[in-house]
């Protein structure tokens, strides 16, 4: 312990920056230096050299740190939150669920279903409409193998038209004549606007940026008459030639065309319109009654009947946002319903309980590795130096290995069949068929993390001891304290920053275990880093995953505010 | 040469030695006797076992031989905390997590006084040192002074009949030092406390002492009152490291009952009072003060025998002369006067010739 110095009273020697002070404190005019530029100025000028050089100095690490940590952690606590995947793969459809009302018991409009048609039908040829499904499934459990199924049976619609459309003329089927008909022709007045969305609704879809300075864009004629039609196309055009880079000039179209061209052509006057192909598409007007409007709330339900719930939709519509809890309230058990947040079922609630376990267990393993350690660090403090680097060398051993060989170790050590078990056998202590169970349960867990944190809990706690002189011992017994005295109310009270530095080092390395519990902690021994990792590698829920880790970090940050308020962080050392 | 007469002794050391590795003795055969109230000095140069004897006396060290007795009563078996010490420590000891009054308060509580009674013995202990105004501070929020304040504070609180100082001035500058010495003698003698006091500061223990013993290498060279010490020093250790002193080296030619005529190395002669000469034809160190040096020649005795002497340096000094004279064929002999008006100031490059009385001159061990 220091006895010169104190946080509170300790003055400090003067600092560079105690000249700008003194500077600004002076009222009587500015002080000029030999030069005529106020003092002020100059010594600001020459200061600001300093820290320049300081910072460049600091620069490289202050790089990597902000690109291999601060980064990161802001990415996770970004992804916790982060909900654009279903705005960008159904943008239309969720653009047009806002009109509706969930708490009507009705199905939503047909225009939602419009929507989503094509938004869908865009979103499979990317092949990306089973992303969604795996990410509304978190949420609902069904709707990966709905969308996964409905993007397959997507083209049955625009079949059943196209037959029809073949039969009043074969050119429809003809990718050529699409390309002029949407168009246009040389010359014609394009529709840059409607292209430009589309590119940004592909670039969302595709999680890249397109240029759309070279995409496709119908004829504004064109676009006009047939928006639904040119909308759908334009999709189609965009994404071949700019995800794909296919040639369009001659390629068919996507099968959601000629739907989009039906129900157009239903209300179109192409009498006017004298633009290529003109004489085809009149031909279909005065034929349009032979089709029916296409139904496309009546195609969904054909698909699966799921879709003909009002669930469904309100779930979807619930998280539609680009922004969302969800993932917080999954991850304290909770869920995002249309209705708010609401408990899950009980047989899914446990996330909570593996936060309260890992807490819980951190704390034993924490106390365990002081209770150990503390007279290992004071027999290292008070050891002559060279027996004390040999012991140090022994608490230092297992750092030199593999974190895996030694968990595995103590697989070996605890498990039935094991060495302890077989040496309690052997010494009769326990009966052969009363083996104790010491792994695969939170025994275990906390038996081998205790050993593998140990050293970073003696560490600290010998570098505190070390500094703590024997004369205050030797003071508080010339001073009439028995042994136990002394060391209760001399020596432990000035070893407590020790502790403190090692607990919260072993609680927080504790906190985020992943490997030793993950090996022999079974299944009430895991932590929830385990279901941490387990979401990032095997659920690939990273939203769930970043936002558990998120309130992990939020955990620690409040334990050590907390520990702050109650020891003081001024009075960790650790070293 | 140490004492060992222990009818009225209230501490004694009998045949102490002390060996920490086994194979050298770091306290070698101590033998010393303290009445009640002395203010007792250790004096020596570092690593001569000064500490060592005064953690035997705490009962920090065990003796590897010999018996320590307070009072009579042999304590090498009692543990320290029984043993009622009070004790000051180089660096104060204090401890830095309690304040001031709980520091003070630490060795009431463990003797289980009550709190009123407490409260009363800390107040007057803090008054005593002039601290009262401190008891709610820090160690760390004092300075040197008032942190060696609170630690003798300390010391002294719970009464103890016997008090140890382990070089408590060390650490403090020459002026708070010098006022320290004078306060710690003064609380010393007026509580009636005995105190085994530390240090390797001669000045120190001259000033503040009712005796002080001389360590070197674990022996007690000489144990003696200050004036006795710095007049009469037994041998040439003590002479050399009590205060200034010139030394020469020669053989003694005639003993004559308390005076002797020694031949110096360079074939002059010279008298002197032997000390630790026995027989004509020893080799000698004779030892002389600076003061006690004469170059006026009135004031010598006119059959005293003198030696010439060469002026090489004149230092003004203020209060005195210090002047450096090539004597013998040495250079370093140096002589102090007073400034007095008649003072001679000599100058370099001068011829004198410089004598003493013989009583003065000590032959010492070689
Ligand atoms: N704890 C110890 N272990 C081994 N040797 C020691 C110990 N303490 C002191 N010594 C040795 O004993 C000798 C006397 O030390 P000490 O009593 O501290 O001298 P002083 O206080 O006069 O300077 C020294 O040579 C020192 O190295
Ligand atoms: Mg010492």
């Amino acid at each position: 312990m220091s006895d010169v110095t104190d946080a509170t009273t300790a003055k400090r020697g003067p600092t560079p920056d105690d000249g700008l002070r003194i500077a600004d404190s002076k009222d009587s005019g500015p002080v000029l230096s030999a030069d005529g530029t106020p003092l002020k100025k100059s010594l600001r000028r020459a200061l600001r050299m300093e820290k320049l050089r300081a910072l460049a100095l600091i620069a490289p690490l202050l790089i990597f740190v902000m690109i291999s940590f601060i980064i990161p952690i802001g990415e996770m606590l970004f992804r916790s939150v982060e909900n654009q995947i279903v705005e960008d793969t159904i943008p239309d459809a969720v653009r047009e669920l806002r009109q509706w009302d969930r708490d009507e018991d009705e199905l939503p409009p047909e225009a939602v279903f419009e929507a989503m048609y094509h938004d869908l039908f865009t979103a499979s040829e990317a092949k990306k409409h089973t992303r969604l499904g795996s990410r509304l499934n978190y949420e609902e459990s069904g709707m990966s193998s709905l969308f996964r199924q409905s993007g397959r049976a997507l083209d049955d619609l625009g079949d059943d038209y196209l037959d029809a459309l073949e039969e009043i003329d074969p050119d429809w089927e003809e990718g050529t004549v699409w390309y002029e008909m949407m168009s246009g022709g040389e010359g014609a007045e394009r529709d840059t606007e409607l292209s430009s969305r589309v590119v940004g609704q592909i670039s969302n879809l595709e999680e890249t940026f397109l240029p759309d300075t070279d995409a496709f864009a119908p004829s504004q004629a064109i676009s006009e008459l047939l928006p639904r039609t040119a909308e759908a196309y334009t999709r189609f055009a965009v994404f071949e030639a700019l995800v794909d880079e296919r040639d369009i000039t001659d390629r068919d179209p996507w099968e959601n065309v000629y739907p989009a061209l039906i129900a157009d052509m239903k209300s179109a006057d192409v009498s006017g319109y004298d633009g290529p192909h003109a004489d085809m598409l009149r031909e279909l007007k005065s034929n349009i009654d032979d089709f029916e409007a296409p139904n496309y709330k009546a195609a969904f339900a054909a698909i699966d009947e799921d879709w003909a719930a009002h669930e469904t939709w309100a779930t979807i519509k619930a998280h539609s946002v680009r922004y969302t809890n969800g993932y917080f309230l999954n991850a304290i058990d909770m869920k995002r319903t249309p209705d708010g947040a609401v408990s899950q079922p009980e047989d899914r609630q446990i996330l909570v309980k593996l936060f309260q376990r890992t807490l819980k267990m951190s704390l034993i393993i924490t106390g365990s590795c002081i209770l150990l350690g503390y007279p290992v660090a004071w027999i290292l403090a008070n050891l002559p130096t060279g027996k004390a680097n040999l012991l140090m060398i022994l608490v230092l051993l297992p750092f030199w290995t593999s974190l895996l060989v030694r968990t595995s170790a103590w697989k070996v050590m605890l498990q039935q069949q094991g060495v302890i078990n077989d040496t309690l056998v052997w010494l009769g202590l326990v009966g052969d068929d009363s083996r104790l169970i010491m792994m695969n349960n939170a025994t275990g867990t906390i038996i081998a993390m205790t050993h593998i944190l140990l050293p970073f809990m003696i560490l600290p706690m010998y570098s505190v001891m070390q500094t703590i002189n024997p004369s205050y011992l030797r003071a508080a017994k010339s001073l009439g304290a028995t042994n136990w005295t002394a060391f209760w109310r001399v020596y432990f009270p000035q070893s407590i920053p020790g502790i403190g530095a090692g607990s919260i080092l072993v609680f927080i390395l504790a906190i985020g275990y992943y490997i030793t519990p993950e090996i022999v902690g079974g299944t009430d021994g895991v932590f929830i880093s385990n279901r941490i990792a387990y979401h990032i590698s095997s659920s690939l829920n990273w939203g769930l995953a970043a936002a558990l880790g998120s309130i992990l970090l939020a955990v620690v940050l409040i334990l050590y505010w907390a520990y702050d308020r109650i020891v003081g962080i001024d009075n960790v050392k650790l070293g | 040469m140490a004492d060992t007469d222990n009818s009225d002794a209230f501490v004694a050391f009998e045949r102490v030695q002390k060996s920490y590795d086994g194979e050298s003795l770091v306290v070698k055969d101590l033998n010393l006797t303290m009445p009640k109230g002395e203010f007792l000095t250790m004096l020596g140069p570092s690593g001569s076992g000064k500490t060592t004897c005064l953690m035997m006396l705490a009962g920090f060290e065990s003796a590897t031989h010999g018996e320590i007795k307070i009072d009579g009563v042999s304590i090498n078996n009692i543990p320290p905390h029984k043993r009622g010490i009070g004790m000051v420590f180089q660096n104060y000891a204090l401890f830095p997590h309690m304040t001031i009054a709980e520091n003070l308060s630490f060795p009431l509580e463990v003797r289980k006084i009550g709190k009123s009674d407490r409260e009363k013995k800390i107040k007057r202990a803090l008054d005593m040192v002039e601290m009262g105004d401190f008891g709610g501070r820090r160690p760390a929020q004092l300075s040197g002074g008032q942190q060696q304040r609170v630690a003798l504070a300390r010391a002294l609180v719970f009464e103890p009949e016997l008090v140890l100082m382990d070089e408590p001035l060390g650490a403090l500058d020459k002026q708070l030092r010098e006022k320290m010495q004078f306060e710690i003698t003064d609380l010393a003698h007026n509580l009636g406390i005995t105190t085994v006091y530390v240090t390797h500061d001669q000045t120190e223990a001259l000033t503040m002492s009712d005796r002080v013993a001389v360590f070197d290498d674990g022996r007690i060279q000489q144990i003696d009152p200050p004036d006795v010490l710095y007049e009469s020093p037994q041998n040439s250790f003590v002479a050399q490291f009590i205060g200034e002193n010139n030394t020469m080296q020669g053989t003694v030619k005639q003993i004559q009952g308390k005076q002797c005529l020694v031949e110096l190395d360079n074939g002059e002669e010279i008298d002197a009072a032997p000390v630790n000469v026995n027989k004509v034809g020893e080799r000698t160190t004779i030892s002389i003060r600076p003061e006690r040096v004469e170059f006026n020649k009135e004031r010598l005795h006119a059959d005293a025998h003198t030696l010439k002497a060469e002026v090489l340096e004149f230092i003004y000094m203020g209060d005195i002369f210090r002047t450096r004279l090539r004597v013998a064929g040495k250079e370093d002999f140096i002589i102090k006067t007073r400034n007095a008006p008649d003072q001679r100031r000599l100058k370099p490059g001068e011829q004198i010739e410089i004598g003493w009385m013989p009583e003065d001159a000590r032959a010492l061990d070689a």
